[in-house]
């Protein structure tokens, strides 16, 4: 199983599924990333963590923690 | 019947600048009941008749963030005439998300396409009509920043609302879920209002706590209800929140791509990206970060021949304070021949501590207006980004550094700024931990001890800092176990918005709001206490007779000095010093710089004082000895910080019960610090002989290594967010 937080710097991958539940998992789906959708990794902040992530024409940062919740292909 | 016009908005999508163009200065700025969310009204410019409700900014009118709650409640309780969504037209496809919840709850609606100016230099194109079409609603284009379309979408606002004309609702979901939400609105219909049904109807759907309780549907119906949801879940395979949330993006992909032409490639840099790879560089960016602090607290509160701020303290307190304010006043009052009371009351109580403080207001101007303008251009975001690393392992946001820098130079703009800070767990520990950090205000009783006691070392001020720091950290550690503060959980999904350039308007609203602030203070509590203290201090019972004391040491405040001594003798106040102390720790609350002044008064120096107070360099160290002036030093520099700190504390905390809580746990952490120090090192150095406190002092310390590595409470589930949708 891959997730977000596996994917590379610079890299592509489309959303499969979401894990999780609650706030948080709802909070990710609102900010646009839902099945099927293409997120594009654009950076990892200066410390490692969190990472910048371009999708729907956009700029979001996402915890590692919360970014591994995400399955990708 | 005055119309009621609601604007409701992503953040970061003009809302503020759009707002303060449709109302000018006609704003009422207040909170939602119950919450530290702003909530803003005012009126349309030319037509008294229309109200703007200025909502909170959000991303979806999920149940989850009281930003989201408010919002909700709001448009279905108060039942505005229209609502007017703007829409960040270089962002279109996440913000009409909003949107189509917003065209749900059957008000008419105004979408209102903003930074249309942007769209058009990217070589972008939205085909409006289209756009209005699929959407069932009215879709205008705007640039707030620049006024253009703003009036003309407002208008068109109010004429929706007059005629209450509204769209046909789009059909943004596919045939099952339409077929649950089919069944849902048979059963709930007569329960709600006509034009909510389906709102209602697919926040059943979506097993929307808050809906479910408000309609109070009897079991029977509920399951049945279930029953259909579930069918639809097995059918497409996913859980309800997660098949609305899809299919909403799905519709609004397929109708973005027919109405919106985008020129730019795809993961093509846009100026922000290109911005962003030197601002949040792997290298460069903390450098970066560094030196835009360095350069705001240079120009604000440095010493150099661009600074500004400092250069209008200097002013206010030399020439104006110092010259010009006494002058006329004296003019006056010798003129009118008041007596001498009077005469001492006005000139010495007022004007001498509202002076005081009002100085500083140069300086909380220029560091107001340099933060909004970070804020408003997009950076802090940036900041958030950087830290947020660091900061996560003291039970810190990622936004709290900005605070912390900002009360290296005051308090009070250092706490109003923690406003910008997401989760309300986090925002509290950082107004409870700002006013640690020293502030300009004490820097004269580190300058007065590092001169009279330490022999000017330079150790003792970067100490102190180190010291702040640490309390900030070791809190931060600390409350983050606490069951009310604790959470690590809280998510950390920020959107980093374009950078724009600063809109003039909201930047010198901002800045004038909290320079307004600062003075507001000055002149209620700080004039009040200036009052109490000049009578304290001039009067008092000599040789059995109450009158005006010559020698202060007869004067009240002497007397209660004394009174209350005893509670420091834990820290080593004792003798001579110790009243002396006890004042000028009380004179503090007042204004940091109080501390030294009040050491001048009590040392019966007659002159004026300089600001650290070498006048009375020889006096003191006498009085104290190095153990005892490190342990003042430490309990005036964390204990609780001055009233316009405190109030900042009660403004941002909205309840008297966490602003008790937040100056409680300084003044105890204080404490324990300071005896601590004074103990231990005592003993260590032979100053202070073992004794009962010794012991105290070990279990204390003893406490506090458990307090910070006990294990604490841990949040399971997090059942709220607070506040992610705060704008800014």
């Amino acid at each position: 199983m891959k997730t977000l937080k596996d994917v590379p710097v610079g890299k592509c991958a489309v959303v499969v599924k979401l894990n999780g539940e609650g706030p948080v998992r709802r909070r990710i789906m609102d900010m646009g990333i839902t099945k099927g959708v293409e997120i594009y990794v654009r950076k990892v902040a200066p410390l490692g963590d969190p990472m910048e992530l371009d999708l729907r024409g956009y700029a979001l940062s996402l915890r590692k923690a919360d970014a591994e919740m995400i399955e990708v292909e | 019947m005055d119309i009621k016009i609601a604007l409701a908005g992503n953040p970061n999508s003009g809302k503020t600048t759009l707002f303060n163009h449709l109302t000018g200065s006609n704003q009422y700025v207040g909170n939602w009941p119950g919450v530290t969310v702003e909530k803003k009204e005012g009126r349309l410019k030319g037509h008294k008749d229309v109200v703007i409700q200025d909502l909170p900014g959000i991303y979806s009118l999920s149940p989850y963030s009281p930003e989201e709650v408010v919002t909700r409640t709001y448009l279905v309780n108060e039942h505005p005439d229209a609502i007017l969504n703007i829409v960040d037209g270089t962002n279109i496809e996440r913000n009409l998300y909003l949107t189509t919840q917003l065209i749900e709850l059957g008000h008419p609606v105004v979408v209102a396409v903003n930074m249309i100016d942007l769209v058009r230099k990217a070589g972008d194109e939205i085909d409006l009509e289209k756009l209005g079409r699929a959407l069932g609603c009215v879709v205008m284009e705007i640039s707030a920043l620049k006024g253009e379309g703003c009036a003309e979408a407002a208008a068109k606002a109010v004429e929706l609302a007059r005629n209450h004309s509204h769209g046909e609702m789009p059909h943004v979901f596919n045939g099952s879920v339409e077929h649950a939400l089919a069944h849902i609105e048979e059963s709930i219909e007569g329960k709600v209002l006509g034009n909510y049904l389906r709102w209602y109807a697919i926040k059943m759907f979506e097993r929307d706590e808050n809906v479910r309780a408000e309609l109070g549907l009897d079991a029977e119906l509920l399951e049945h209800l279930e029953k259909h949801i579930a069918d639809c879940e097995r059918e497409l395979d996913d859980d309800a929140e997660s098949i609305i949330a899809d299919q909403r993006y799905r519709y609004i992909t397929d109708i973005v791509g027919r109405a919106v032409k985008k020129k730019r490639a795809k993961h093509g840099l846009t100026l922000s990206g290109k911005i962003d790879r030197i601002v949040t560089n792997r290298i460069l960016a903390l450098p970066i970060f560094a030196g835009v602090m360095y350069l705001m607290y240079a120009i604000a509160m440095g010493s150099y021949p661009f600074s500004i701020g400092t250069m209008g303290t200097d002013w206010a307190n030399d020439v104006l304070f110092g010259q010009w304010v006494p002058t006329f006043f004296d003019g006056i009052l010798t003129t009118l021949g008041v007596s001498g009371w009077l005469y001492g009351l006005i000139m010495d109580g007022i004007l001498a501590g509202v002076g005081a403080v009002l100085g500083f207001v140069p300086q909380i101007l220029v560091l107001s207006l340099l933060l909004s303008v970070l804020e408003d251009i997009g950076y802090m975001a940036r900041v958030a980004f950087i830290m947020d690393r660091i900061l996560r392992k003291f039970g810190l946001s990622g936004k709290s550094i900005i605070p912390m820098l900002v009360a290296t130079g005051c308090g009070v703009p250092g706490i109003l700024a923690s406003r910008t800070i997401e989760t309300e767990r986090d925002r509290k520990i950082t107004v409870m931990t700002t006013g640690f950090i020293p502030c300009g205000a004490k820097m004269p009783i580190i300058g007065l001890f590092a001169g009279a006691v330490f022999d000017n070392s330079p150790l003792v001020a970067l100490s102190a800092f180190l010291i702040g720091i640490a309390a900030v950290v070791v809190s931060g550690v600390i409350l983050k176990k606490f069951k009310a503060l604790a959470g690590d959980a809280a998510p950390f999904v920020m959107e980093l918005p374009a950078y724009h350039l600063p809109s003039v308007r909201n930047v010198a609203r901002t800045t004038l709001e909290r320079g307004w602030d600062f003075v507001k203070r000055a002149t209620t509590i700080v004039l009040l206490s200036s009052i109490v203290l000049w009578f304290l201090q001039s009067y008092g019972f000599q040789n059995g007779v109450f009158g005006v004391v010559e020698d202060n040491n007869y004067s009240l405040l002497a007397t209660m000095g004394k009174m209350i001594a005893w509670i420091f003798y834990p820290l080593g106040w004792m003798g001579d010093m110790a009243w002396k102390a006890a004042v000028a720790t009380v004179t503090g609350l007042i204004a940091k710089e109080e501390v030294v002044m009040t050491f001048g008064t009590l040392y019966n120096y007659a002159g004026e004082l300089s600001e650290t107070g070498d006048e009375i360099w020889g006096l003191v160290a006498r009085d104290f000895g190095p153990l005892r002036a490190y342990s003042f030093m430490i309990f005036n520099l964390l204990c609780a910080p001055c009233f316009a700190a405190m109030g900042a504390i009660r403004r941002e905390m909205n309840s008297g019960k966490w602003t008790a809580f937040a100056i409680g746990y300084m003044c105890v952490f204080a404490y324990a610090i300071a005896m601590v120090v004074y103990q231990i090192g005592g003993l260590i150095s032979g100053t202070a002989p073992f004794s009962v406190w010794t012991v105290v002092a070990i279990v204390v310390l003893a406490a506090l290594v458990w307090l910070v590595f006990r294990k604490g409470y841990k949040a399971g589930k997090v059942n709220r967010l607070d506040g992610v949708g705060a704008g800014k």
